[in-house]
């Protein structure tokens, strides 16, 4: 989809460019308008270049509806602690804000009734 | 003010029995005295720790849900201080968290009833053996 937005906006322009300035000025506009910062600016490097693409994280929680996070289901709760014990940011697992808080506290209460770790494997 | 809570406590692995028994009749025994109750005691066994406790490995684990005001947990944590083979304890409160979760359900439950319905006067004829379907 990108692609294709994003194709026609340079060949509509380019016909115009001998008329207006031919700067860098205006490139940057288009990286920043069709194709969002991730492609660097000229045109035929970007088709053949970052082809892979992230797929969206979704929460755990609201996806399979699991609505108490309790201290008790270390199971649950360790999969998302690092194996050096901490909790994984949400950055990385795609848990919602609100899920995240009751999370981080239920593995907190686990943490201090020994069912999780404070740091380390479980031994 | 009656609230629920929920304790967790670990007692040392090397423990008679009898002796938990008796613990936990004492505490039970506590929990009455302080005009509250006890809705179930839960021996959820012995088990790994996560860490060691007072050089212990490994503890048995006891889940007691209480019914009862503050002070009721406040007598229950101080003798569970002094009582030697409990190793840690945890007491968390739990009402307000049912409460939470009993109100998702009925949300969901309603949703359901409405997703439900509009297929339902559709087929007025054979209401019985349309819902066999819809359940399942």
């Amino acid at each position: 989809m990108t692609e294709e937005t994003k194709a026609p906006a340079p060949s509509g322009d380019r016909p115009s460019r001998p008329f207006g300035e031919r700067s860098g000025g205006d490139r940057p506009r288009f990286g920043g308008g069709g194709g969002g910062g991730r492609s660097g600016p000229g045109g035929p490097p970007r088709e053949g270049g970052r082809k892979f693409f992230r797929r969206k994280k979704v929460c755990k929680f609201c996806t399979e509806k699991i609505a108490d996070i309790n201290y008790k289901d270390y199971r649950l709760l360790g999969q998302f602690v690092a194996e050096s014990g901490k909790i994984v940011p949400r950055r990385l697992t795609g848990v919602c804000s609100p899920h995240q808080h009751r999370l981080a506290s239920a593995i907190k209460q686990a943490r201090n009734i020994a069912l999780l770790p404070f740091a380390g494997r479980a031994s | 003010m009656n609230r629920t809570y929920e304790l967790m406590f670990i007692v040392r692995p090397d423990m008679a029995d009898e002796d938990l028994e008796k613990l936990i009749s004492n505490l039970e025994a506590t929990v009455t005295s302080a005009a509250g109750s006890i809705k179930s005691v839960d021996r959820m066994g012995k088990r790994r720790l996560a860490y060691m406790v007072r050089k212990f490995r490994e503890g048995v684990y006891i889940l007691m849900t209480i019914e009862g005001a503050g002070t009721v947990i406040h007598e229950l944590e101080r003798r569970l201080r002094v009582t030697e083979p409990v190793i840690k304890f945890l007491t968390v409160r739990i009402d307000e968290e049912q409460k939470r979760l009993e109100k998702i359900k009925k949300l969901r439950d309603a949703k359901k009833k409405v997703s439900a319905q509009p297929a339902a006067p559709a087929e007025e004829a054979a209401p019985p053996a349309e819902e066999t379907p819809a359940t399942a």
